[in-house]
């Protein structure tokens, strides 16, 4: 294995890149987790987005408007996540693995003819000699524009739940929803908004995929990224920040693990293939030692009558 | 104006009721979606339900009702017991996987030996595979309190992995001139997992469906471990004070699905499917989540909601082959009775009320 084929700089710009996808998703799922609801179908809602904003971008050529109907698509699956769990009070883990299955049913049917189809490829962001200064240039400011948006969400997240009444509002509904809705607030509109915010940026960060990241369709594409994404929220301790560091960290495991198999590794690629999945349950080992951190209501049902 | 009101316990009459609505709703639904792809509804849901029993094709497509329902109903009684602890394993694909990277490796460590005692030895291999697959959320659970549905879940992504190594590396045929893919093993009579009636599709697998079944029936009403589970699920607080001892109940429940869900995969690879291939699994520990709520994780409705649901696998290929639908709309369709299931289940536990709310 040849480690000197493995260039630093372009290591740290495309762990960037790698990181984005679940990046979106997992600041999403934050958001809907600090309002107390448990959704586990960012895998459905991902591939949704990833196949919304690909068939957008190659119909009208325009990957900005791509992610903007991936994220409305996203938003759209949510909301029968909604149906289910706000309305028709159902059990959120059956809700989130139902709306998973119905996603990669939908995305497989709505895909068919977009197998094998090169997207318009997005434009990087050019700052002129700000982005060919060595070493720094690549890895801040050249990037696609949707790398900054995902980093201006989780500093806009952090802000917005930290610093404004809204935030604390969320943050109410999610650790009591009981003393919320007797404060006067409504739980279930706070909780819908949340969760649609969430289907919004898994849609975002599935559309990543397909449009930049790969840039591709295929069935099951996003093969896993919403459940990373899932175990990311839990590694961040549900705190911004630190999702921004446990993508980071995640993303550079999966470029290395590329990077080995493209410098000839002696180790077969099927089990290199294993470690970001691997790596994701040993993260999960250490860090659910500490369980205070969650929301007190996350998973649990509001009913205004109990 | 629309309103919910808790009933003071949950309607028996609506437990029976809801699993109907769903399939009805769904069929409406579906049969939407198929108008919208261009296919005549009726005809479209008369292939898929009606035809595979009654139609031309029927004799050939029997058999094959009672094979695909064989592996859902195993996994999806197993998952029903965790499910209704409220431990939720959903990496049953993973288990299947394993089960039957697990049953093969040791029908091939026996090729071509001839000898009765291969086949018992590959189920209980297969089950073993299956159970310490499952085993790994569930003791990180008990030791570390790891969610056991992320776990579970990424495991499958690494039983994937290791089902295209095995192929391709350990468990490769040296005579398939370099293809991946095991031995097949409905060539090595010791090792297949023949029909045990000739033309009805029962093999070993459904048999040990039929088992697992009616043991896991008993189980949860008349035994201790049972109620032990349903308690778990209703009441946790209870069940604690009840002395119930949570960490081996986890283990019990994800142990016990996972080696079903193990055997099925075993039952699968030797049978049905012959070899271990890239593409071996299918999908079937993902449904089978779908077939333990449509049963409302009850095992003799299990048993009707594996039935039904391997009809809509059959009719789902019969529609692809006859109207040219895509097999992702079977899948779509699927994932549809899940949504219905769930919207419907609110009436077991509560009543629509119409009009405001009067003043206490």
């Amino acid at each position: 294995m040849d480690l000197s084929a493995i260039n630093p700089v372009l290591l740290i710009a495309s762990l960037m890149v790698a990181a984005t996808p679940i990046m979106l998703a997992a600041i999403g799922e934050l958001v809907a987790e600090k309002a107390g609801v448990l959704n586990l179908g960012v895998e459905g809602m991902m591939i949704i987005g990833a196949i919304a904003g690909f068939a957008t971008a190659v119909e009208t050529g325009s990957p900005v408007f791509g992610f903007v109907i991936a994220a409305v698509a996203g938003a759209a699956l949510s909301f029968l996540f909604v149906i289910l769990t706000q309305y028709a009070l159902a059990n959120q883990v059956a809700s989130g693995l139902a709306l998973t299955l119905f996603g990669l049913g939908l995305s497989a049917l709505m895909g068919q003819s977009y197998v094998g189809i090169k997207p318009p490829s997005t434009p990087h962001v050019n700052l002129g000699f700000i982005s060919e200064l060595p070493v720094v240039g690549p890895i801040l400011f050249s990037h696609d524009f949707m790398v900054y948006v995902g980093i201006l969400l989780i500093a806009a997240t952090w802000a917005t739940l930290k610093y404004t009444r809204v935030g604390l509002i969320l943050r109410a509904v999610g650790e009591n929803h009981d003393a919320a809705h007797a404060l006067g607030y409504k739980v279930i509109r706070v909780r819908i908004i949340a969760i649609m915010f969430g289907g919004a940026c898994s849609g975002l960060g599935g559309a990543y995929i397909s449009l930049i990241r790969v840039p591709q369709w295929t069935e099951g594409m996003t093969a896993g990224a919403g459940w990373i994404a899932l175990a990311l929220v839990v590694f961040a301790s549900w705190k911004p920040w630190r999702l921004l560091i446990g993508a980071y960290i995640f993303g550079g495991i999966t470029v290395l693990q590329l990077n080995a198999q493209a410098a000839g590794a002696r180790i077969p690629v099927e089990y290199l293939s294993m470690s970001p999945y691997l790596i994701t349950i040993l993260v999960l080992v250490f860090m659910s030692a500490d369980r205070s951190r969650a929301p007190a209501s996350l998973g649990r049902i509001f009913h205004a009558s109990n | 104006m629309l309103r919910l009101e808790r009933r003071p316990s949950p309607s028996k009459v609506w437990s029976y009721i809801t699993p109907l609505v769903a399939v009805v709703a769904t069929m409406i639904a579906g049969g939407l979606l198929f108008y919208v792809l261009g296919k005549n509804p009726i005809e479209a849901i008369r292939t898929i339900f009606w035809d595979p029993l009654f139609g031309e094709f029927a004799s050939y497509s029997r058999p094959q009702l009672l094979v695909k329902a064989g592996p859902l109903i195993l996994i999806a009684t197993g998952l029903a017991l965790g499910f209704k602890a409220g431990i939720w394993n959903i990496g049953a694909e993973g288990q299947y996987i394993v089960g039957a990277i697990c049953g093969a490796a040791v029908a091939l460590a026996f090729y071509p030996m001839e000898a009765w005692f291969i086949f018992p030895l590959m189920i209980i291999c297969g089950a073993l595979g299956g159970m310490a697959w499952a085993m790994i959320p569930a003791f990180l659970k008990v030791r570390f309190g790891t969610n056991e549905i992320l776990v579970s879940l990424m495991l499958v992504y690494v039983a994937e992995q290791l089902l295209a190594a095995m192929s391709l590396g350990l468990l490769k045929n040296p005579e398939g001139f370099g293809f991946p893919g095991s031995r097949n093993l409905q060539h090595y009579p010791s090792a297949f997992n023949a029909e045990v009636f000739a033309g009805t599709g029962m093999h070993w697998g459904v048999v040990a469906a039929l088992i697992a079944v009616i043991m896991a029936y008993i189980m949860l009403g008349r035994h201790v471990l049972g109620f032990q589970i349903r308690l778990t699920g209703e009441a946790p607080r209870a069940a604690g004070f009840a002395g119930v001892n949570t960490a081996r109940l986890v283990m019990i429940c994800l142990g016990l699905s996972g080696a079903l869900a193990g055997l099925a995969g075993m039952f699968e690879v030797a049978g049905p499917a012959g070899q271990v291939s890239i593409d071996f699994n299918v999908g079937y520990g993902f449904t089978a989540i779908i077939v333990a709520f449509l049963g409302r994780l009850n095992p003799l409705g299990i048993l009707l909601a594996g039935l039904l649901m391997a009809l809509t696998y059959i009719g789902g290929e019969l529609a692809q082959l006859t109207l040219g639908l895509p097999s992702a709309a079977i899948q779509v369709f699927q994932g549809m009775l899940l949504f219905f299931l769930l919207a419907v289940d609110m009436l077991t536990n509560f009543r629509i009320r119409f009009g405001k709310k009067e003043a206490v």
